[in-house]
């Protein structure tokens, strides 16, 4: 067993009367990439934020890196790069300037050749003047990576990376994570992307507040318990409300040209289907369940309190 | 009306006051401001001061400087605190103690029996002009009024009974722009220093940057200091400036040491510095700030003594007033510049900002959000 970069339970925070985050349990192992997942609102930043000192948590206990969550936070932020889910660094200061300040900010003694390797890294060397402010989204993501990574964190928490940034950007930016991740850096980032998620070790699904699975995208699936059919044939988006009344058919979800119809009694609901295809000459089709029709399923299950 | 919808006109109008309602801060202005105004122009601002304080320096004591000094008394324009020596007399002055020293010179009583109108010397703090004209032209009638019907034999029309020497100290020939420049210095500063800093850490906070500064190892008073220190120079050059102006354009006499002047300066910076960071680790966002800086500034415009007479104003406001700094920092520059006075005629304006600051720095520190919560 590998050991733990982050090992807490029982975390709660609150906001005045909104229960942001209830009892989070949380096991990272050093060196992995850990996908943070659930839709928004659902207490991941404020999940991350916890967990690098920003905030404190009303109740739990825990180590991060080794340091008590709710006693050590000024340790844990010196070995912590926490990427803020909007881009955080100084609009009105140049590229230099802003390395330059969080490489201060962290006291380091090499500050100088550190930043200057940072912008050598980056390739922004000859751009270095420029105000950080009039940089592309791509390269405000890259920019706030590289100030992430000054101190030499033992600990990388990403909030929402790669918002708003193109494939080509973001395929980058994932290769990078793997680097980081095989030279030893533990990394926690949040998405909305199945693609990003599949590219993390193990996952964790988070809804209002709740941890609802967690374990690699295998498990997560299996966790599930689904059984689904993938449904192709002419006018099928025209379907999909009939679909979703058959007995048994729990979810339906289209990915591309097809529907995928789910359900945990696998046996009613091929039932269901056969007769549906007979009578309108739809092929339905038996397929491994996909992470997002697991994470759609999680997220239909969970009690939303809110609306309540 | 093409295109005009009632309906959508009164939701924003509702919305608008829902908002409203909902912004205290805006709110409290809104009320707050003039009732302030109200209060002080309608009831509390006496241009024409009464209850001055007043010293008494008897060299020759009699009946006619006894009934003198109780007819003062009931002019309600002076308040007689004490007999003093004439050393005494001048440190009070220096010490803004008193307003006026009212002097009986040796053989008061026998040369006013005598017909040889003794001089009577009135010594005033005309740092503020406006502060004195009033209590000054009652000095002159009750002259008269109280000597001539106990004189026998005298014609009152003939000679005044007293010759009444009045000595405008600090500032004789009533210049408003001795008072007014080094009450600037305060105000400019005031107005600068509380709103820069508040907008500082409150612009951090509205473009999400804090969060990045919270996530490095800063610690809060590094962060407050360090945020600090830039103004702090601001206004050391904002000072010079008056300074430099006071000078060569107002030919406003310089009579302290410079080197205890911006002592006092830096003083005063560093209380409006606290308070502006305390503004801005409370207020949310830079309007918020800009506001809280306001709420503070026009008290102290007004309660300070530097539009009015900080002794025309009723006692209440003179209360709220001494908690200013701007109040405390009139007095110490207006006794450096215009009655040279040295360190030790200063601590009693010095310990109220003093205290002002530590309270404002204990506050902000509490306030201040080292973690987002």
């Amino acid at each position: 067993m590998d050991a733990l970069a982050i090992d807490v339970s029982g975390i709660n925070k609150r906001f005045g009367d909104k229960h942001v985050v209830r009892d989070l349990a949380l096991q990272v192992r050093q060196g992995e990439i850990y996908g943070f997942l659930g839709p928004n609102g659902s207490g991941k930043t404020t999940s991350i934020r916890m967990l690098c000192g920003l905030l404190t948590p009303d109740s739990g206990r825990g180590t991060c890196l080794g340091l008590d969550v709710l006693k050590e936070s000024a340790a844990i932020k010196r070995q912590v790069g926490y990427m803020t889910q909007k881009f955080s660094l100084w609009d009105d200061l140049t590229i230099a300037e802003n390395l330059d300040f969080v490489a201060r900010m962290f006291g380091m003694a090499n500050r100088r050749p550190a930043v200057d390797q940072t912008l050598d890294d980056l390739g922004l060397a000859g751009r270095r003047q420029q105000l950080a402010g009039t940089l592309s989204g791509g390269w405000k993501q890259r920019l706030a990576l590289a100030s992430c990574l000054l101190h030499t964190p033992r600990l990388l928490l990403l909030d929402e990376p790669t918002a708003g940034v193109d494939p080509k950007a973001r395929r980058d930016f994932w290769e990078e994570i793997h680097r980081l991740s095989a030279a030893g850096i533990t990394v926690l980032v949040s998405t909305h992307y199945m693609d990003e998620a599949e590219r993390c070790h193990r996952l964790a699904y988070i809804a209002y507040g709740s941890l609802l699975a967690s374990g690699t995208a295998a498990e997560v699936v299996a966790g599930c318990q689904l059984n689904t059919w993938q449904i192709s044939g002419d006018g099928i988006h025209g379907l999909a409300e009939r679909l979703r009344g058959l007995p048994g058919a729990e979810q339906v979800a289209s990915f591309g040209a097809t529907l995928h119809v789910s359900g945990r009694d696998g046996a009613l609901l091929q039932a269901s289907l056969r007769t549906l295809s007979d009578a309108t000459g739809l092929q339905s089709m038996a397929v491994a369940p996909s992470l997002e029709d697991a994470f759609i399923n999680l997220m239909q299950r969970s009690p939303d309190p809110l609306s309540s | 009306m093409h295109g005009f919808s009632f309906s959508r006109w009164l939701g924003i109008l509702l919305k608008e006051f829902i908002q409203l309602r909902r912004d205290r801060l805006t709110f409290g202005m809104i009320v707050g401001i003039p009732i302030i105004q109200l209060m002080l122009f309608g009831f509390a601002i006496n241009s024409d001061p009464k209850h001055l304080p007043t010293a008494i320096v008897i060299a020759d004591p009699g009946p006619f400087a006894r009934a003198y000094v109780a007819a003062m008394a009931n002019s309600q324009y002076f308040k007689i605190v004490g007999q003093v020596d004439e050393a005494q007399a001048d440190t009070l002055l220096d010490r803004s103690e008193v307003q006026f020293v009212v002097t009986f010179p040796a053989g008061f009583h026998r040369d006013l029996v005598r017909g040889r109108s003794p001089t009577l010397l009135v010594e005033a703090d005309a740092t503020d002009p406006m502060a004195t004209g009033g209590a000054i032209s009652v000095l002159r009638q009750l002259g008269v009024e109280v000597f001539a019907p106990d004189l026998p034999g005298r014609q009152a029309a003939a000679r005044p009974p007293v010759d009444l020497r009045i000595h405008r100290r600090y500032n004789p020939e009533g210049i408003t722009a001795y008072n007014v420049v080094p009450g600037l210095l305060g105000v400019i500063l005031t107005m600068t220093m509380v709103l820069m800093t508040g907008l500082a850490m409150t612009r951090e906070r509205e473009r999400g940057t804090f969060e990045n500064l919270l996530s490095t190892p800063a610690t809060p008073l590094e962060v407050m200091t360090g945020k600090i220190v830039p103004y702090i120079l601001i206004g050391l050059l904002q000072v010079t400036l008056v300074l430099l102006a006071a000078r060569w354009i107002f030919d406003v006499p310089m009579h302290g040491s410079l080197l205890l002047l911006y002592a006092v300066v830096l003083l005063f910076i560093c209380a409006n510095l606290t308070l502006g960071i305390t503004f801005s680790s409370i207020a949310r966002n830079q309007l918020q700030a800009m506001q809280m800086t306001f709420f503070f500034f026009l008290p102290s415009m007004l309660l300070s003594g530097f539009m009015f007479p900080f002794r025309g104003m009723p006692e209440w406001a003179q209360a709220i007033g001494s908690v200013l700094p701007l109040t405390h920092f009139l007095l110490l520059v207006r006794g450096i510049l215009l009655k040279g006075n040295g360190l030790a005629a200063l601590w009693d304006q010095t310990w109220p900002i003093l205290a002002f600051i530590a309270v404002v720095l204990a506050i902000g520190l509490k306030t201040f959000r080292r973690t987002l919560d």
